[in-house]
């Protein structure tokens, strides 16, 4: 349940090499090996040209690509986590959240915020997995329950986007109980008749597919993506053998019916809106 | 246990009253700090065969004063335990479980199967139960007896249908407003191929949606190991009690070891970390109420754990029953709705 982000190779991760790949100006794409001129890439919305290889996306191009222009205004932007554990393993996990804070530019592994799509009221959350894995801890428990209720206040739809490796250990059961608090909050938005959108990216894994991640009146991934409740390494482990082709991906959700649908990056818009409309008869005019 | 047609009081236990299974290789199992005490034990039942004849006055003295010895010890051992070895109590081999509970709390049991999608998943168990003169829903995990019981269980892992069982009977027992009273004691959700194949996630997520929602009273106990969302996924409540040596934790303490130290043998060291004893979990605000077990651990005495479980449910469903529908969900929400620490700065 709780995440495995602790195990990647750290040098993938750090800042130095990040830096050089945010300067270069050509990028292999993971999937098909192609390098792609790095500009082309970000006009294709991170979308590999040649196989379709969704690249993770940061939260801001996502606020970019799918809400009115000038619309957003965030909502709990200083919320911080007060490590109710005093927890401590190779690092303190308080020193852990203000490297984090530091690296991603981010103060969480969600952002939230009030917006437009289509001039439709939304309430729009964008997790981040370079925050400590997209772990799930108070803050972003907290920022899903201010989401639901500025929802609510506002009669706006909610999307969130997922990416996370599951609870964040370092805040224990406190964490763990954030999935029920975010379940909690969805039904509260279901019964004020409220569409929520779940839109699940590469990867999504453990509590959170568990819980938010699975809730939504629809939901949506991204080609490609991994999501499962397990991750793939654990199965590896119980079952002895390697995973079939394919295992957790978006497509394989989606013969399996758990999800509405797999959409391209680039229609993601277009997606989101055509439910919305299905969804809030106020817009019926708009 | 019980026939599917009628209902039928469970079936008593044949074995002595303190522990269902003397027989099986779990009986005899001993962790490391219980040695002394149960060496003093063994002692005294050596003696005590000898003391049966007539003018053995002194050796009863002598036993007196052992058993008195034996008592101090195990208190002393139980007032410091570790949470290491709270974590070892709670997965004790001959510890009671669901089902054992069942058969002594229940006046009468009538265990139901099925999710009606795709199996019955055995590592769950769930049914209509009377206990005085209140009928209910029981979910809960079981484990079993040995290796082959351990098997047909699957360790208490359920698979998405366990879950989804569990939501089909809460429905139900909202459809006739009977409360719903869960037992925890998984180490989790199974991660194996079919369980992600039919949807474990969505399976949890839904038990956690159909909960934070349910119109009827819920109490869960956790009685043995509540591992992360497998538990989660049956313990959204109106109130939450722990068995005192009882354990609930994000991740076990070997898993959160072999991320966060590299090493699964640092488990020891990841379960003071984790804050995961009834104690914690208590004092952070996430667990109402903590259930007092025998001395030595539930183990020790089946009977008396049950009874301590049957009062506490009695009294928790005496109060949860006399609050409106309306009110009980406000409160359960707002429950929920408080855990976290953050500042807002």
């Amino acid at each position: 349940m709780a995440i495995e982000w602790f195990k990647r190779d750290e040098a993938a991760f750090s800042p130095t090499q990040k830096k050089t790949s945010e300067d270069a100006l050509w990028i292999k794409c993971d999937s098909c090996s192609e390098i792609v001129f790095k500009r082309e890439l970000e006009k294709k919305l991170l979308v590999c040209p040649k196989c379709s290889n969704h690249f993770a996306m940061d939260g801001e191009k996502y606020i970019e690509i799918l809400t009115d222009k000038d619309s957003w205004t965030e909502i709990g932007a200083n919320l911080r986590s007060q490590d109710p554990l005093s927890f401590r393993d190779q690092k303190k996990y308080s020193e852990r959240l203000s490297s984090a804070i530091k690296t991603t530019g981010k103060n969480e592994a969600i952002t939230v915020g009030r917006c437009t799509i289509d001039s439709i009221s939304v309430v729009l959350g964008i997790m981040e997995f370079s925050f400590m894995g997209g772990s799930v801890g108070s803050v972003v428990g907290e920022k899903i329950a201010r989401a639901v209720d500025t929802a609510i206040q506002d009669r706006s739809g909610l999307i969130l986007i997922s990416r996370s490796g599951g609870m964040r250990m370092q805040e224990g059961m406190v964490s763990l109980m954030q999935m029920a608090k975010a379940s909690v909050k969805l039904t509260q938005l279901s019964e004020a008749k409220l569409p929520y959108i779940s839109i699940l990216t590469h990867p999504t894994t453990g509590g959170t597919t568990a819980s938010f991640s699975m809730q939504g009146d629809v939901i949506i991934a991204e080609p490609g993506a991994l999501i499962g409740f397990a991750g793939p390494r654990v199965i590896k482990q119980t079952i002895g053998q390697d995973l079939p082709d394919g295992f957790q991906r978006s497509e394989f959700l989606l013969e399996k019916g758990f999800l509405d649908r797999v959409v391209h990056r680039k229609d993601l818009r277009q997606t989101v809106v055509q439910v919305l409309r299905f969804a809030m008869k106020d817009n019926d005019s708009a | 246990m019980a026939s599917p047609l009628t209902q039928t009081k469970p079936a008593a236990s044949k074995s002595s009253k303190t522990n269902g299974s003397r027989n099986t290789f779990a009986s005899t199992f001993v962790l490391d700090f219980e040695k002394p005490v149960i060496e003093l034990e063994r002692k005294i039942a050596e003696m005590r065969g000898l003391a049966t004849g007539p003018g053995m006055d002194t050796l009863k003295v002598e036993i007196d004063k052992l058993e008195k010895k034996a008592n101090k010890l195990r208190k002393e051992i139980f007032a410091k335990l570790t949470r290491w070895q709270k974590v070892q109590l709670a997965r004790h081999p001959r510890r009671p479980y669901m089902l054992d509970y069942v058969e002594r709390i229940c006046d009468t049991w009538l265990e139901l199967h099925g999710d009606r999608c795709y199996a019955d998943d055995h590592a769950i168990v769930a049914g209509f139960a009377s206990i005085e003169e209140e009928q209910v829903l029981l979910i809960g995990q079981q484990k079993g007896r040995g290796t082959k019981d351990n098997l047909f269980r699957n360790f208490a892992m359920a698979h998405p249908e366990g879950y989804r069982k569990a939501i089909r009977l809460m429905t139900l027992a909202q459809k006739f407003n009977r409360p719903v009273i869960t037992f925890i004691d998984t180490p989790g959700a199974y991660p194996g191929l079919g369980a992600e194949e039919r949807g474990q996630a969505e399976a949890i997520a839904r038990s956690l949606y159909e909960m934070a929602r349910l119109t009827v009273p819920i109490i869960a106990i956790v009685i043995g190991e509540g591992g992360s969302g497998g538990a989660l996924a049956i313990s959204v409540a109106d109130e939450i009690h722990m068995m005192e040596y009882s354990i609930y934790s994000v991740i076990s303490p070997e898993g959160c070891a072999s991320i966060l130290y590299r090493d699964a043998t640092e488990a020891p060291q990841a379960a003071e970390a984790l804050k995961l004893t009834a104690e914690d979990l208590k004092e952070i605000g996430i667990i109402d109420n903590i259930i007092s077990e025998p001395s030595g651990g539930a183990h020790e005495n089946f009977d008396a754990s049950a009874a301590a479980i049957k009062a506490v449910i009695l009294s928790s469903l005496k109060r949860l029953k006399a609050i409106p529908t309306e009110k009980l969900i406000a409160a359960r929400h707002k429950k929920y709705e408080e855990i976290g620490f953050w500042l807002d700065r």
